[in-house]
């Protein structure tokens, strides 16, 4: 599975929803699908990502936030699946592409190569709901099971190891935010 | 435990005050009674950390989301939080209340928080974080409030140091 085709696969299912995505390929796929005012690319601070999409889910309980993470940043922050899990939102959708790889500076292998397991690292910090896919067929129906699921989940989604070109795009880091933080003020709650 | 519960309360009705209803905190021994008094507020939602740096994407969360947070740490876990503060909230201008308990200074006897007090003022000044030391407690709620209005004013983060002669009653 390639991570734009996922991206692709579940892009209208983002429209409504408050989505945070790590640096690197992910922010620029999901750019190159068509950049809203819903979604913030968090580009740097890695493993921050989760952090800061907790803080909207805790924040604005009554609004579906998912967030994009990915294997290197998430190794960085392990520690936050506790904390994700230890106040459980029920608003968010944490996916996790998993390359086994550090992509964007040289594609040096991360831990994930060898064997550690996020989905189950997430449910030994206590996530409720945990998987691990392979396929765009299997990741498109736990995506949807997730966001219908009403609960916290960990979604790790193995992906190959190939990206975008360039990772630098038009929107600037400021403009992304308070575009973004413009639409969480006039944002009702729910989805469409 | 000489940790004053009545300057602890005049802090978190500072906060209170300011508006901040999110506080995230890794416990340390000066800010245990902040700690419980945020978890048992009906209006203030505590968040119990892992590592002090997850607080800054929570507060930066939090701040896109409308909502005010602080953050309450040890000044290690300033120092663990640094590129957090650097490549979230000052590369996206995210307002950032810290409240750091100022270990390792004048009459600390804890040998392991000793370097930690060195480095912690130096360091602030080389992210260019504005900061103020609290010391005595007729001046922490206007502090408290000068320094969150400074922060949203510049949309950066802004520290207050919470001093041993506040935070520590001994003979």
């Amino acid at each position: 599975m390639k991570r734009r085709d996922a991206l692709a696969a579940v892009y209208p299912q983002l429209a409504d929803r408050v989505v945070v995505t790590i640096m690197g390929a992910v922010a620029a796929e999901l750019q190159s699908l068509g950049h809203r005012p819903n979604f913030f690319y968090l580009q740097h601070a890695m493993g921050l990502a989760s952090s800061l999409g907790l803080g909207i889910a805790l924040s604005r309980p009554e609004l579906p936030v998912v967030v994009f993470d990915g294997d290197g940043s998430l190794l960085m922050n392990l520690g936050g699946l506790t904390t994700l899990a230890r106040y459980r939102p029920r608003n968010l959708v944490h996916v996790v592409f998993d390359n086994e790889s550090l992509l964007s500076v040289g594609g040096f292998p991360t831990a994930t190569s060898t064997g550690s397991d996020l989905a189950a690292i997430a449910a030994a910090a206590g996530v409720p709901r945990t998987a691990t896919v392979r396929t765009l067929q299997e990741f498109t129906k736990a995506f949807g099971e997730a966001l219908a699921a009403g609960d916290l989940t960990t979604l790790v989604a193995k992906v190959e190891a190939v990206g975008p070109s360039a990772y630098v795009t038009d929107l600037s880091l400021l403009e992304n935010r308070y575009q973004f933080q413009r639409y969480l003020r006039e944002r009702k709650g729910g989805t469409a | 435990m000489p940790v004053s519960l009545t300057h602890s309360r005049l802090i978190h009705d500072a906060l209170k005050a300011c508006g901040v209803r999110i506080v995230s905190a890794l416990p340390e021994t000066w800010l245990v009674h902040l700690i419980r008094f945020a978890e048992d507020d009906p209006e203030m939602t505590l968040v119990r950390l892992a590592k002090e740096e997850e607080g800054v994407g929570i507060s930066a969360g939090a701040h896109l989301a409308g909502v005010k947070s602080a953050m309450l740490m040890q000044n290690h876990g300033f120092l663990a939080s640094v590129n957090g503060i650097v490549s979230c909230a000052q590369l996206y201008r995210i307002p950032l209340l810290m409240l750091i308990s100022h270990r390792g200074t004048h009459g600390e006897r804890d040998p392991w928080q000793t370097e930690g007090g060195l480095v912690t003022v130096p360091v602030l000044d080389a992210l260019r974080i504005p900061h103020e030391v609290l010391t005595a407690p007729d001046h922490v709620a206007q502090r408290i409030a000068q320094a969150q209005t400074l922060a949203y004013s510049a949309s950066r983060p802004v520290a207050l140091l919470l001093g041993r002669s506040l935070m520590w009653e001994e003979a």
